[in-house]
């Protein structure tokens, strides 16, 4: 009887040794991961929240802090809202918000626009071309980005290769300037964000069932008509994931306005760098970038949405 | 069957048109900066002869080879915490789904992918100035710095990698493992990672290329004295387009080439063998 019953509370005592043990393991591969963004990726945006709130100053790091002693030893906290009211009441800002939206929302349409086509041909194409054509895609990913914007300057400038191509046809006989205007930030941005477009479409357009469209076809459906109402709509979680994932990192692009653009072509990334390397005003760049986070708020549970909805119909 | 074969045949001429115009977007910008690189002159635009000239005044560039060497050692350790990082957050997110965490992970780590670098590299900035305040760590920024910045914006590109890989893979053999007696770590080891094996290569191989492409987070968070590969290549590029960037592109794209070939042919060898 005795036997039996420690053998019992022996099972039990080393099933619940494992079970602490695989919790233990648990928590190490959850925790570790978890620590490292918390600490380096949601804890800095209080930081940026905390300078955008302080009063620039003349030192290094150039800004004041919360509490301050003055000499007759008065500690007193300072919260300062005016960064904040100077975004408000410079029209810069907002023009900088302005332009970055233009910008943001014209090159996503212009990705649909290239990348649906694309996307639907290669979810279209015999299978075994499919995978190679999604790689031809992918590439130029790999290839670096600041190179890849940088091969439009030798292409866009005033003696540039496309208007020494157009010359040489004859097309025109005054060089055109693209080069450091908005056009030419339109160009480059859907260039190098095309493929994030194309890849949650195609997801999307790969999986969409033929036998639909040929339902709808033998009832007589043009192929119009088999798009606006089947196609379009299946491919609509594509269009939004795909949308989100080049409009929410262009209204912040910086190195795009910077290396094609112009003074026409004002936006947030460059104007939060420009604060914040040459004025050397913290403070402002800080309350630019909350500023751009809260904007961007609404796309990101766009994005989280549909990027689910992507993924489930795979 | 007769309309489906009819829709195709209508839908195609003008798709693969578009398709083909698609590419010749992507690829003519990279074509005209490899024609160029071999070009004798000076400005890129005149076409002045075949010359290998910047390819040898690349490989003189002093600085530019030390910032190659410290973004190519940087890339390399980022990517590889990345990794484990990026392994055990994509383990809690598929096989740990109910652990406490686990949501919050799963925004934590969909929000770098998007995040415009500028805040990100700010942010950063931003805490290492005050850690270094508050514990006296770090006391420098440079290489140290960079390398976390790094692995935070790759942990969550592997994530993903790594992800897909797991949920794709059947959980049974493990649970058969443990079943039979063996330590979580156990199967780990001898189960799992063999089978997600493909996808941490894959992961350290984008977060080594995204690692060494960073210009605006390296820009925030770098101190004097640790000048990564694309903060040479932007103050060269600002001045205007030259010859010796057109030689390093092309230098980048032919080893992007390499190994994207190469690992395509293996991943055909082994769908082949499969």
């Amino acid at each position: 009887m005795t036997g039996y019953s420690g053998g019992v509370t022996g099972t039990l005592t080393s099933l619940w040794a494992n079970l602490r043990r695989i919790r233990a393991g648990r928590w190490l591969v959850t925790g570790i991961p978890w620590l490292w963004l918390v600490i380096f990726f949601c804890l800095p945006f209080l930081f940026i929240l905390k300078i955008s709130l302080s009063e620039p100053a003349l030192a290094q790091p150039p800004y004041l802090g919360w509490i301050r002693e003055s000499a007759d030893g008065l500690v007193s906290i300072v919260v300062n809202f005016g960064n904040y009211w100077l975004l408000w009441e410079d029209t810069l800002y907002a023009s900088a918000l302005l332009g970055s939206l233009k910008v943001a929302s014209v090159s996503t349409i212009l990705c649909l626009l290239i990348g649906y086509p694309m996307a639907y041909a290669i979810a279209r194409a015999p299978t075994h071309l499919r995978m190679p054509l999604l790689m031809l895609v992918i590439l130029p990913f790999w290839t670096s980005f600041l190179i890849r914007v940088y091969a439009w300057m030798g292409i866009l400038n005033t003696n540039g290769i496309l208007n020494n191509a157009l010359l040489w046809l004859g097309v025109i006989d005054q060089p055109l300037e693209i080069m450091h205007t908005s056009l030419a930030v339109y160009i480059g941005v859907t260039y190098a964000y095309l493929p994030f477009m194309i890849l949650p479409l195609y997801a999307t357009l790969s999986r969409l069932d033929p036998a639909l469209l040929e339902a709808a076809a033998d009832l007589g459906a043009r192929p119009a008509r088999q798009f606006v109402t089947i196609t379009w709509p299946q491919s609509l979680p594509g269009v939004i994931a795909g949308a989100m994932l080049v409009f929410i990192p262009v209204m912040g692009e910086f190195v795009i306005p910077d290396l094609l653009g112009g003074p026409d072509s004002l936006m947030l990334g460059k104007l939060m760098w420009t604060e914040f390397f040459n004025n050397r005003d913290w403070p402002v760049a800080s309350a630019l970038a909350a500023v751009l986070l809260v904007v961007l708020i609404i796309p990101f549970l766009l994005l989280r949405r549909y990027e689910a909805r992507v993924e489930e119909a795979v | 069957m007769s309309g489906a074969s009819k829709h195709k045949r209508r839908a195609f001429p003008w798709l693969w048109t578009a398709l083909a115009f698609g590419y010749v977007f992507l690829y003519a910008p990279i074509l005209s900066l490899i024609v160029y690189s071999f070009n004798e002159s000076r400005l890129v635009t005149v076409w002045a002869g075949f010359s290998t000239r910047w390819y040898g005044e690349l490989f003189r560039n002093e600085q530019l080879l030390s910032a190659a060497w410290l973004s190519i050692k940087v890339a390399a350790i980022a990517a590889t915490i990345a990794v484990v990082l990026g392994t055990l957050a994509a383990m809690t997110l598929v096989r740990f789904r109910r652990q406490w965490g686990a949501r919050s992970m799963g925004i934590m780590v969909a929000a770098p992918l998007v995040m415009p670098e500028i805040i990100l590299g700010l942010s950063l900035l931003l805490l290492f100035m005050s850690m270094a305040d508050l514990i006296g760590w770090p006391a420098s920024r440079g290489q140290g710095t960079i390398i976390m910045a790094h692995v935070t914006f790759c942990m969550a590109y592997v994530t993903v990698v790594v992800q897909s890989r797991l949920a794709y893979m059947d959980a049974s053999l493990e649970e058969a493992a443990m079943d039979l007696g063996a330590r979580p770590l156990k199967v780990f080891f001898t189960i799992t990672l063999p089978m997600i094996a493909p996808s941490l290569v894959a992961g350290w191989l984008l977060a080594f290329t995204l690692s060494m492409d960073d210009l605006v987070v390296a820009s925030f968070v770098s101190g004097p004295g640790a000048t990564t590969l694309p903060m040479v290549v932007y103050s060269s590029v600002r001045l205007g387009v030259s010859p010796q960037i057109n030689a390093l592109a092309t230098i980048i794209i032919a080893i992007v080439v390499v190994a994207v070939s190469v690992a395509g042919y293996l991943m055909y060898r082994q769908g082949k063998q499969q």
